[in-house]
């Protein structure tokens, strides 16, 4: 079986800074893997480089989706190939619409598979319907893409271009930040109707509380740059009631 | 002195072209022509010419006298039910008499002596004397409409003027809008062109206490049409002005905006954009004077500027002594596609009076990393991403506009300008 997403031996970082510092991480289909580890550790780093995002410099080390080489791809190649980078901090666009805005990205991974693009009316109803599941206002549609939202519906809008988009791997960037009970369980729910045999998430967050929610098969533990510790749900209880400090580290609170 | 202009005051004083003028337009007429003999040709030495050059009309021979045309191409606008009254050619080509309007709508032409109540307290009223073509549509401009929206008049059909080049013709239009107290009233202008004229279109309008106005002002003139036109506003108590200003460039087009406030506590807010492709100049000034208290301006100017393209803008704010409690809000966002694409921005506060709130500021950008780099997170292929985003400067605006059927033909006519200029 090849491996959904393979990284092996990962070292990147920004401006001369080495974030990474040897990573391996698999994720075979269908797995939810869950990554916590204390700030600075490299966690959003990870997502940056496995998107591809400019500034950052792989040094050394691999990673490929469904045996493809990740790194050797543009950032809208990745996309298309089936990574979806869910934002810590979504970005506002005013002025694009973020039903032109899905419909584009949409119709990009249509046509890399050779498929119709949908038409206006098409999409409308789909978008509609991933609106709804994130219980969003369907007004949300017309306004800019992110302009004017709340933390919680911008989070609510990533679940719902997660949905449209059907990628093959997610990885959830501290979607659970700044939200209340109400928003963390729809973005959950959002989450979980998407799970299937064919399809991996990787869940970065600082609590336990979103694992409740939504259940990991690992629990990973990055620290400066590698994971350090790998283990099932229990670990992230672990983590919670103990902090990070059972592991030899002592610096939970370091700055980002 | 150009031979363009001595052309001009030439047919000016041709006792023809005051004959078929009611007595209050040739009244008028003569006062302006007086001006404008005073008036020096503007150099590139002088402020408000400083970065257009007038060598366009300066080599030019002067066709003031109109022409008679029979056929011209209609300009709609997809869905939108509209009072339409067409310029050809420098004539009034719409007959005012058969047009069927709602109560409370007035419209005669500029000859019509029945304007004259209306007319005389606007014409060359409103608009101010710096203006030298302001000076040159006063004394030859021969087609107009005078359009009086009576006390307390809904009028919920817009009224759109349209304005159309003619190849080697000059067009010298004039519209004045009178909107009496509580009235409100939407007025398109709409100019479009591209082959070889001149086209000066004045508008002055009233805005009495307590009333409305929706106003675009569609400057669509590209390539040899040349045009340098004004919007003058007089803003009474209590009432609102809306403006959208949309340009797109030529080999010299110009447009001045004027707002002057005469009564409290009203509210002014224009959105202009300017989309220039390859090669082409607009040239946008605006000037708001804030004469009493309790004023308020927001003022949003857009412009995206192709290769070797030209925009000028100017915006000012003044600010009098006894303007207390003003606000006043002016900002210009410019995007430049190509490193041979150039902009002169100067927004200017000029304040007088020590109790107002005032921001202004002018920004000249590329493309938003962040931005760029979300849209390609998502698959976006980039060339698509950069047109969006660009696009989306412009977009915004536009979404602003509170008539459907203008904002989905905006869109659809400026994507596809945009999508024909080059991003490099």
């Amino acid at each position: 079986m090849v491996n959904m997403l393979s990284i092996k031996n990962l070292h990147a970082g920004i401006e001369e800074k080495n974030i990474l510092k040897g990573l391996n991480l698999t994720i075979n289909p269908g797995e939810v893997h869950a990554i916590m580890g204390p700030n600075g550790a490299g966690k959003s780093t990870l997502g940056y480089v496995l998107s591809g995002r400019d500034g950052y410099e792989v040094t050394q080390g691999e990673a490929t989706l469904n045996g493809a080489d990740l790194l050797d791809m543009e950032i809208e190649e990745r996309a298309v190939a089936g990574l979806f980078l869910a934002f810590q901090y979504p970005v506002e666009i005013p002025g694009v619409s973020n039903m032109v805005f899905m419909k584009e990205s949409v119709n990009a991974a249509r046509e890399a598979r050779g498929q119709e693009p949908y038409t206006a009316g098409e999409f409308l109803k789909l978008a509609k319907e991933a609106c709804k599941q994130v219980q969003l206002p369907l007004d949300f549609l017309k306004r800019g893409v992110n302009e004017g939202f709340s933390g919680g519906e911008k989070k609510r809008n990533e679940i719902m271009q997660m949905i449209l988009l059907q990628p093959s791997i997610c990885f959830l960037d501290e979607t659970d930040s700044g939200l209340d009970v109400d928003a963390l369980k729809t973005v959950a729910d959002g989450v979980n109707s998407q799970r299937s045999p064919d399809r991996s998430f990787v869940v970065v967050t600082h609590y336990q509380r979103l694992l409740d929610y939504i259940k990991p098969d690992f629990v990973h533990v990055l620290a400066d740059g590698e994971i350090i510790k790998s283990g099932d749900a229990s670990l992230a209880l672990k983590i919670e009631n103990e902090g990070y400090g059972f592991l030899g580290l002592n610096y939970v609170e370091e700055k980002a | 002195m150009s031979q363009w202009l001595e052309d001009v005051i030439a047919h000016a004083e041709q006792p023809a072209s005051n004959d078929i003028a009611a007595t209050w337009l040739a009244k008028q007429r003569n006062s302006s022509l007086n001006k404008l003999k005073e008036q020096k040709w503007p150099t590139r030495r002088t402020e408000a010419w400083a970065n257009t050059s007038l060598a366009p009309v300066e080599s030019r021979v002067a066709k003031p006298a109109p022409v008679d045309i029979s056929s011209w191409d209609k300009q709609d606008i997809p869905g939108l039910e509209s009072i339409d009254i067409y310029f050809v050619g420098g004539q009034l080509k719409t007959d005012i008499s058969t047009l069927s309007l709602p109560a409370g709508l007035s419209i005669y032409t500029l000859q019509d002596e029945k304007s004259e109540a209306v007319a005389t307290s606007m014409f060359a009223q409103i608009k101010p004397e710096r203006h030298i073509f302001g000076l040159i549509n006063d004394a030859i401009a021969q087609s107009g409409v005078v359009i009086d929206v009576a006390e307390d008049a809904t009028i919920e059909t817009p009224i759109r003027l349209i304005h159309l080049t003619t190849d080697g013709i000059d067009n010298h239009s004039r519209v004045l809008v009178n909107v009496a107290k509580k009235a409100k009233v939407t007025i398109i202008e709409h100019g479009v062109g591209e082959v070889d004229s001149m086209n000066t279109s004045m508008s002055e309008f009233n805005v009495a206490d307590n009333a409305s106005l929706y106003h675009y002002r569609f400057a669509l003139f590209t390539q040899k049409a040349l045009h340098v036109g004004g919007c003058h506003f007089q803003v009474g108590a209590s009432s609102y002005i809306n403006s959208t200003i949309v340009g797109f460039g030529s080999d010299l087009s110009k447009l001045n905006i004027d707002v002057n406030y005469t009564g409290e506590h009203s509210n002014v807010d224009i959105n202009a954009m300017y989309l220039l492709a390859e090669g082409e100049a607009f040239d946008l000034q605006s000037t708001i004077e804030h004469a009493v208290p309790n004023g308020t301006s927001n003022e949003k100017v857009h412009g995206i500027i192709g290769d070797r393209a030209r925009a000028n803008f100017g915006g000012r704010i003044h600010i009098h002594r006894d303007a207390q409690k003003t606000l006043a809000q002016l900002n210009n966002r410019n995007l430049l596609l190509s490193r041979r694409a150039l902009i002169n921005t100067k927004p200017e506060l000029e304040i007088y009076a020590d109790d107002v709130r005032c921001a202004h500021g002018a920004t000249i950008a590329e493309i938003d990393d962040e931005s760029l780099y979300y849209l390609l997170t998502r698959g976006i292929p980039r060339s698509q991403a950069l047109i969006m985003l660009n696009f989306g400067f412009i977009q915004e605006l536009i979404n602003e506009i509170e008539i459907d059927s203008i904002r989905d033909w905006l869109t659809d006519m400026l994507s596809t300008r945009f999508k024909s200029m080059e991003v490099s």
